[in-house]
């Protein structure tokens, strides 16, 4: 093997660093839009997942525009923010602002029957990174219409399975409220006595990803809980 | 070594270049490489697949890059460069994925980038690219990828099919009608550990076969 010289060394790295980072900068910069793209039909077909319209990437601009009629932004006291885009919010984002800095998306969506839905996004954490979905309730704003969830790294077969169809199609006709008293959803063992209204099945050996789930249901929605008193007030 | 002027492209010796990676000299199965990724990867067919095909041009290019800079590259920093090089190609194919099959990109999720850690890539270029020729590097390349990705593919379609109960997401058993005859699908299929046993399986069938594969004690 050939002897090379310090400076030839140290100009070769040079040299190899800025071809390096050309190409990189180069394939970040043409490539960022069709992601950014990706990234937003992915959004949208999660919300329409959560009032139960299976989407696509193919049909989830046209479905989103016929059944999404409206979003917000709330402040922590529920009232309405002016000049953000809820489908711009990212609440990982959020959630680490002070609850009184936050921005709390709303979608409003209509079904085929006519019912007007409210959507709320929800972030949490499960076992091996974050987990992540939608909500959305009747006009009641107690009843859930349908929920979609998902993961970056769950356990497949084990917590993975939080966004399979048994799992989310559990909770369809829960209820948050107990009267005036907001309980939100549990998400029990079989071992745990069912609450009535109020809990769904757990999975079986992804313990921590379902307790991940049931506090990121009361986290999230609690938060919206003076607004969806006030609105139903409203009504 | 006969110079590569005179040798056909595709030389009996070039060819076995392609050919000995797949069956005789297995990255997994024989020289036991690159098996965390063949564990968390093969669920499914699919990400399988697609992992298979990113390993397989990611070790080509780079056994390619590094072994046209072979005689320029200092000694002393060969490690370093050959790092650089892995870790470029594996970030261009991650961002292509990311644009082009997004949902495919969503199973991999940090699979792709350890494509870097992968044994295999830094092995091909230490002990192939280094000393060879570019044309025979990148044969060297395709046949490692290649005999990685047959046990990856080989290991997915099994444990997609007894574990899931699909092939390539279509529902094999169910258009059989054995669900309703009572059969179950095998939950530990899905679970890391049983990949180790099914290439445990490849490797005992592959060495019962060729019986120079077993070492004198």
């Amino acid at each position: 093997m050939k002897r090379f010289s310090n400076r030839y060394i140290l100009i070769f790295s040079s040299v190899m660093v800025i071809i390096v980072a050309i190409i990189l900068s180069l394939a970040a910069t043409l490539l960022q839009p069709r992601q950014a793209r990706n990234l937003e039909l992915e959004k949208k077909k999660s919300i329409l997942e959560s009032i139960n319209v299976p989407a696509d990437f193919s049909n989830a601009d046209e479905l989103y525009a016929k059944y999404v009629t409206d979003s917000y932004v709330l402040d922590y006291r529920g009232e309405k923010k002016e000049g953000v885009d809820a489908f711009k919010v990212v609440l990982r984002i959020e959630q680490r602002k002070p609850l009184e800095q936050q921005n709390l998306p709303v979608f409003v969506a209509s079904n085929d029957k006519g019912e007007k839905l409210i959507i709320l996004p929800l972030e949490g954490k499960g076992l091996w990174g974050p987990i992540y979905g939608y909500i959305s309730f009747l006009p009641d704003l107690n009843t859930i219409y349908g929920v979609t969830f998902d993961h970056k790294g769950e356990t497949p077969g084990l917590g993975a399975e939080i966004n399979t169809h048994w799992f989310e199609s559990q909770f369809a006709g829960r209820k948050i409220f107990e009267g005036d008293r907001f309980v939100s959803v549990k998400v029990l063992k079989s071992n745990e006595k069912p609450v009535e209204n109020h809990s769904v099945d757990a999975i079986s050996g992804g313990t921590i990803t379902s307790k991940g789930l049931e506090a990121m249901l009361y986290d999230c929605i609690r938060k919206y809980e003076d607004f969806l008193k006030k609105m139903l007030n409203k009504i | 070594m006969s110079t590569p002027e005179k040798e056909p492209l595709l030389s009996a010796k070039n060819l076995k270049l392609l050919t000995s990676p797949v069956g005789k000299n297995n990255p997994i199965t024989v020289q036991v490489l690159g098996i965390c990724s063949a564990l968390a990867v093969t669920v499914k067919l699919k990400p399988a697949l697609v992992m298979a095909l990113s390993v397989t041009i990611v070790v080509a290019v780079s056994n390619v890059v590094i072994s046209a800079l072979r005689s320029r590259i200092p000694d002393r920093i060969r490690i370093i460069v050959q790092l650089v090089v892995i870790a470029t190609l594996v970030i261009i194919v991650d961002q292509v994925l990311k644009a082009y099959a997004f949902d495919v990109s969503k199973q991999l999720s940090v699979f792709v980038g350890l494509i870097i850690t992968n044994c295999i890539l830094m092995g091909r270029l230490e002990a192939f690219a280094m000393s060879n020729s570019p044309w025979k590097s990148f044969l060297d390349g395709l046949g490692n990828g290649a005999g990685y990705g047959l046990i990856l593919i080989i290991v997915g379609f099994f444990r997609e099919l007894l574990g899931s109960g699909t092939v390539m997401g279509y529902p094999v058993i169910q258009k059989l009608g054995l669900y309703s005859a009572g059969y179950e699908n095998n939950g530990m299929m899905i679970l890391p550990p049983m990949a180790l046993i099914l290439v445990g399986l490849i490797i005992w069938v592959q060495r019962s076969r060729d019986k120079s594969l077993i070492e004198n004690k």
